[in-house]
């Protein structure tokens, strides 16, 4: 059984995040990058189906941000091989274009699951995921909250609205989007992880160049502050006589 | 060029979804607004029910498999590829949804159209589409220029607001021909999972008290409880607080957990990513209060307030006992 | 005549001495033996250094019984039994010489003019001092004492050798009156008190030697069985104190040297120091009456933990030593989910007391940290604890606030504090995240800023550059998080120039004193503000505008009272405010933790607990008459108590306030009406 693991770095909010002089792009250099949520997840689901099932877990990243530190943290965690992409370029790529170098890589590769997160902040023109299965003519489904693999086929829980889930099989090869694994992604001391960063083989792949930039952006801006909402002032005390009186005067309760 | 737009129409459990609806709302307004059609792609089993709630369409293009009982994907998607690359039409709509998140990007790649994900706004300005997306949790907005033949959207559940009458008369329904050779889906549906029961029905409850991470810890809930008590409401979350094992699952709101409408919906600590949002922007009277002065939430809410909830809870809990705000029961 | 020249049946008396005495030195020299190879599965751990400060320790803490005189009940008795037990190593030494080597002129100690009258008073003292223990032990019964068949057993050994060396000189002296001249008053009485009855007066010399019999016998018994017995308290816990640690009790051990796990969950991770504690720990429980996890009812018991330490090693020692020599495998469990349960670990909060109150000199604490370490390292923390790590890492904060952020303070002052990495300053102000981050306490910090600016004290602080100082990452055991951060915190202090250091937080004082080196060789000595504004106000550089009125009460914090002494600084600002200072029951040395160190202010709650540390504490402030105020000089302290206030329903009976609040509203008038409107 192998996996491939799909990870991308994204904005980190923490820290904020600013639009750059010509209004259509996010400052880069305001950006400091943290591994997208959901790819940490799929991580994740990964690794507990290594515990599970003894399967080869690779994970691969394009080169954006902090790609390094997020790739040693994989082999921390226990991934087996990790393979930073070289995409050939400044800008981070489009998510169409990130799944045509994600493909041009895997392409022939002999991975039974691809696993990445459902979708990351910054996604616009769609998920890498989904596209990166249409690209290579492979099943999806996406926001799945487990894995199990069965007989060559994995059996994934897809997570509905309202607390419903339903459970599907899937063939294999297939491409799967994760939204939660089964437990938290697991902690990596400091120690272990600076071990392996002093020694870690990062393996750098260079990727078909693909520039698509499928959306083009008339503009980028920031919601107003508090907007919509008419904002309420005073000590606490004073916040919650008032919101009270709201709901009195209003008579929600009654 | 067809200046038609289609909605894909999602349904669970024989019903329609309210983001359909919403959307269908919109894309006829578009539809209309540039001489095209507005086209509900409806894929099931039985459409008897279904038909009727999509009488805003011009034309129900239909197709009735046993096997689009329940979403899968492959199916799904093949079907729609096959319908797509027959008549592209200018836009095609779906939800920011499990469903429609799950064919957006296929499909995309599949067709070579383009796609957009989180679409909040769809407007026509000077004969030209602009889609606005929200990015980064909500921080920022995106407006977008729809100018190739056909873009794929996804639209957020609870952007735009439902038609408040049907029109009276009845959508042409056309069955959509799929080709034969059709590829076996390789995806195949189990069974369904249903939520965990026995709980509170948070979706029936007028007055909720929804916490996030703003709480802090599992220890601060019960003063939230005794908030809900003395107002006669119940409490609810936002994922993160569910995922922490707090509150059980039953009592999440947002995206994969319920979305509400009660009379008053009370955010606190919740930041307002548009995961949540989504599920109580349609709420009678909203009032967030977080310590961040940014927090999305007052985006969406009508009051709001910056202040520590975990201070403020007990403050309004005493207050409302004071005034006794508590329906008499 | 010694008792053993006597024929027994066939053989002499002396002969049969020596088989009992050989075969009981044999058992004993055996058995301790084994227990020293025991001890030496442990990883090595230098304690030989340091001689003169190690005699130090033996003579207070071995001879002087300090610490178990914090407690007279039981302290005073065992002064007595400790004492009595040296006069009987002497007078037992000596009786045993000459029954084994009748033949030869031995002193005899138990009828020396000098040293006779002290066995004697001894022996009756020890009595006493018996009554009493048992008293408490069997009729008080306190709680965490426990009952074992081993306990009483001694007991009754340790009464019997008094009451049969006492029967000895008693029936020595009815038999020969004349020879005893010694001034013997406990055996004088019984003699006088036997010699009425005439049938004792006739077999006086027979039972005499009975007794003697008896006596050496029992002390023979005693010889071999102890090893075996809790009181095996009395070989190791002098040993104990003498390889007690002497550095700094907040500098903690370092972790196994590189390229071993780090952490400990087997014996043989753990140093032999270590696994000494459990030979030397007596169960006498006042680590667990000062532990404020403990007293509350978690799952937290210093004492059970060594005491596990113990059964591992009686356990699985002995296979692990055969291993040793033959390579078969020794199958020891690990300790962390055998024995001892994750959340016994974590429940502590680190607060020293248990170390501090340990008569024996144990040191609970680095096995605690070492067994958290090794659950760090196999990635076993709660959620919360996780997400504070993971903080830490990337932002040099656990509250996952941007570094950006960390001066954001300072926007509420109508001055900027100078940035000393920009330029040099007197006094580097480090505040530690709680004072730079925590809403209810920015004004805290901005009040300070505002004392120095009166004071004209020279300040700068290192804004955005400044992180967590690790104290508590690595007392939750991220040892590696703590010296990444010990790294950074580095790194930006070798670029500020200054010359000394000042914080609001114990816990960055006790860590910059005690863990990290290159910041101190005497060059930047660390100063508490407690300490700083206790200096300014006795050289006038503060004047009191206003002398306060309140009655309040003082809660010292661990990183600051017990950790580093610092008990005076505070109350002297106290003092000198003018305010009116009560003490709690648990004060300085005893104080009780808020329960928010050494990581758990990070983690999810444990067990189900009857209630936390922090509400005893409020409890405990709020019981005395007519105090309104807890104040307190610890920012966590603050959190967790004005957190306990609100749980416990005090909030109308008391307010939680910090010293700088109390010096601000003395020293510049301004928070008084504050202060007012939230008493009322």
């Amino acid at each position: 059984m192998n996996i491939a693991v799909l990870t991308k770095q994204v904005a980190d909010l923490v820290e904020g995040i600013e639009i750059d002089a010509s209004g259509r792009a996010v400052d880069r250099d305001s950006i400091r990058y943290i591994l997208s949520e959901s790819d940490d997840h799929a991580l994740e689901e990964a690794l507990l189906l290594k515990e599970r099932s003894q399967a080869h877990v690779e994970v691969f990243s394009l080169e954006t941000g902090e790609v390094r530190d997020g790739l040693c943290t994989a082999l921390a965690k226990g991934a087996d091989r990790v393979v930073m992409i070289l995409a050939g370029q400044e800008t981070p790529p489009s998510n169409h274009a990130a799944a045509r170098m994600f493909a041009s890589v895997l392409k022939g590769l002999p991975f039974d699951l691809i696993l990445t997160g459902v979708r990351a902040i910054d996604d616009l023109d769609g998920s890498v995921g989904g596209l990166l299965a249409g690209y290579l003519g492979l099943p999806y489904v996406g926001l799945v909250r487990k894995v199990e693999l069965v007989d060559g086929a994995a059996t994934v829980e897809k997570e509905y609205p309202g607390g419903f889930a339903a459970e599907l099989g899937v063939k294999l090869p297939a491409v799967l989007g994760i939204q939660a694994a089964e437990q938290p992604p697991r902690y990596v001391p400091v120690t272990r992880l600076r071990q392996v960063m002093k020694t870690a083989q990062v393996e750098e792949q260079e990727a078909e160049p693909a520039s698509e930039e499928p959306v083009s952006v008339e503009r980028m801006y920031k919601p107003e502050e508090g907007a919509g909402a008419a904002m309420l002032s005073g000590s606490a005390e004073e916040i919650a006589r008032q919101i009270v009186n709201l709901l009195s005067e209003r008579r929600v309760t009654r | 060029m067809s200046n038609d737009v289609w909605v894909v129409a999602e349904h669970a459990r024989g019903q329609l979804s309210e983001s359909t609806l919403e959307t269908v709302g919109k894309g006829r307004e578009l539809a209309h607004a540039t001489g095209g059609k507005l086209v509900a792609l409806l894929l099931t089993d039985d459409e008897r029910n279904q038909i009727n709630s999509l009488a805003a369409a011009d034309l129900i293009l239909l197709a009735r498999r046993p096997e689009f009982r329940e979403f899968t994907p492959e199916a799904y998607g093949g079907a729609i590829e096959a319908a797509l690359k027959e008549a592209p039409p200018r836009l095609v709509l779906m939800g920011s949804t499990s469903v429609g998140l799950d064919l957006l990007s296929v499909l995309s790649a599949r067709t070579g159209f383009a796609c957009l994900d989180s679409c909040t706004r769809l407007d026509l300005r000077a004969s030209q589409l602009l889609a606005t997306c929200q990015i980064y949790g909500g921080k920022l907005f995106v407006e977008v220029a729809l100018s190739s033949a056909t873009t794929l959207v996804a639209v957020v559940p609870g952007s735009f607001a439902k038609p408040a009458d049907q029109p009276s008369g009845r959508p042409e329904v056309r069955e959509l021909t799929l080709p034969a050779d059709l590829p076996v889906s390789r995806i195949t549906f189990h069974r369904l999972i249903e939520p965990p029961s026995g709980d509170v029905d948070i979706t029936k409850v007028p007055i909720l008290v929804a916490v996030g991470r703003g709480i802090q810890n599992a220890d601060n809930l019960p003063l939230a409880g005794e908030l809900a008590e003395a107002l006669g409401g119940a409490v609810c979350a936002s994922r993160p607080v569910i995922d922490q094992g707090w509150l059980p699952l039953t009592r999440q709101v947002g995206k994969s957990g319920m979305t509400v409408k009660p009379k008053l919906y009370l955010a606190l600590g919740i930041s307002g990513a548009p995961e949540h949002l989504e599920g109580m922007k349609q709420s009678e009277l909203i009032v967030a209060v977080n310590t961040d002065p940014k927090a999305p939430i007052f985006g969406a809410a009508h009051y709001g307030a910056v202040t520590d909830v975990v201070e403020l809870i007990p403050m309004l809990t005493e207050e409302a006992r004071k005034q006794g705000l508590k329906k008499a029961s | 005549m010694v008792p053993t020249s006597a024929q027994l049946g066939p053989v002499p008396g002396w002969a049969i001495l020596w088989v009992v005495f050989l075969t009981a030195v044999g058992l004993f020299a055996w058995r301790v033996t084994f227990l020293i190879r025991l001890l030496r599965l442990g990883r090595s751990e230098k304690r030989w250094d340091r001689i003169p400060e190690r005699i130090k320790q033996v003579l207070v803490h071995v001879l002087g019984q300090r610490r178990l005189l914090d407690e007279p009940l039981v302290g005073i008795p065992h002064v007595l039994i400790f004492y009595g037990f040296l006069v009987f190593l002497l007078a037992t030494s000596s009786m045993l010489l000459q029954g084994l080597l009748p033949g030869i002129h031995v002193p005899s100690l138990e009828v020396n003019r000098y040293v006779a009258p002290v066995i004697d008073v001894f022996a009756a003292l020890v009595l006493i001092a018996l009554a009493v223990t048992s008293f408490r032990r069997f009729v008080l019964r306190p709680a965490g004492l426990q009952l074992t068949w081993d306990a009483t057993l001694v007991n009754i050994l340790i009464a019997a050798l008094m009451v049969t060396y006492l029967g000895a000189s008693s029936f020595r002296i009815v038999a020969s009156p004349a020879e005893s001249k010694v001034w013997l008053p406990f055996a004088w009485g019984l003699a006088d008190w036997f010699a009425r009855s005439e049938t004792l007066r006739t077999n006086a010399q027979a039972l005499s030697h009975v007794f003697w019999w008896a006596h050496v016998l029992i002390v023979l018994f005693f010889l071999a069985y102890l090893p075996y017995s809790k009181h095996l308290h009395l070989l190791a816990s002098p040993f104990g104190a003498f390889f007690s640690r002497l550095d700094p009790p907040g500098r903690l051990p370092a972790p196994a040297p590189e390229g071993q796990r780090l952490g400990a969950e087997r014996l043989e991770e753990f140093t032999w120091r270590e696994l000494l504690s459990a030979f030397a720990c007596a169960e006498c429980g006042r680590c667990e009456r000062a532990c404020p996890s403990f007293q509350v009812g978690e799952p937290c018991s210093p004492r059970q933990l060594v005491h596990n330490l113990k059964v591992q090693l009686l356990q699985y020692g002995p296979a692990l030593l055969k291993k040793a020599r033959a390579a078969t495998d020794g199958g020891e469990p690990a300790l962390l989910g055998g024995l001892i349960a994750p959340a016994e670990l974590w429940s502590c909060t680190t607060c020293l007391s248990c170390v501090e109150h340990c008569p024996v000199l144990n040191e609970h604490l680095s096995i605690m940290v070492d067994l958290r370490r090794r659950l760090v390292e196999r990635g076993e923390v709660d959620a919360r604890l996780q997400e504070a790590f993971s903080n830490l890492q990337r932002y040099g904060n656990s509250f996952g606030q941007s570094e950006r952020k960390r001066a954001v303070w300072t926007q509420g002052l109508d001055f900027k504090p100078k940035d000393a990495r920009k330029e040099p300053v007197e006094w580097l102000w480090f505040l530690g995240e709680y004072a730079c981050y925590h809403p209810a306490l920015q004004e805290t910090t901005r009040s300070l800023a505002r004392v120095l600016r009166v004071a004209e004290v020279d300040y700068g602080i290192l804004y955005e550059a400044e992180r967590n100082t690790g104290n508590d990452a690595r007392r939750a055991g991220e040892e590696g998080l703590f010296e990444l951060l010990r790294e950074k915190n580095m790194a930006a202090l070798e670029k500020a120039k200054f010359n000394n250091i000042f914080s609001t937080d114990p816990h960055v004082y006790n860590t910059f004193k005690n863990e990290y080196p290159e910041l101190n060789h005497g060059r930047h000595p660390i100063r508490h503000h407690t300490e700083l504004l206790a200096d300014l106000l006795e050289r006038g550089r503060l004047k009191v505008a206003r002398k306060l009125s309140h009655r309040v009460t003082y809660h010292d914090p661990c990183y600051l009272g017990r950790y580093n002494g610092v008990y005076e600084a505070p109350r002297k600002v106290l003092k000198a405010l003018g305010v009116d200072l009560r003490e709690m029951p648990r004060s300085r040395r005893d104080s009780f933790c808020c329960g928010g160190g050494g990581g758990r202010v990070w983690m999810e709650e444990i067990g189900e607990a009857q209630s936390r540390p922090s509400e005893s504490r409020v409890r405990e402030a709020a019981a005395l008459a007519g105090v309104e105020m807890l104040v307190v000089a610890c920012p966590k302290d603050f959190v967790m108590f004005t957190d306990a206030l609100k749980t416990t329903g005090l909030e109308g009976r008391i307010i939680v306030k910090d010293l700088t609040d109390l010096v601000a509203e003395a020293v510049i008038g301004e928070a008084a009406e504050v202060v007012q409107k939230r008493a009322a």
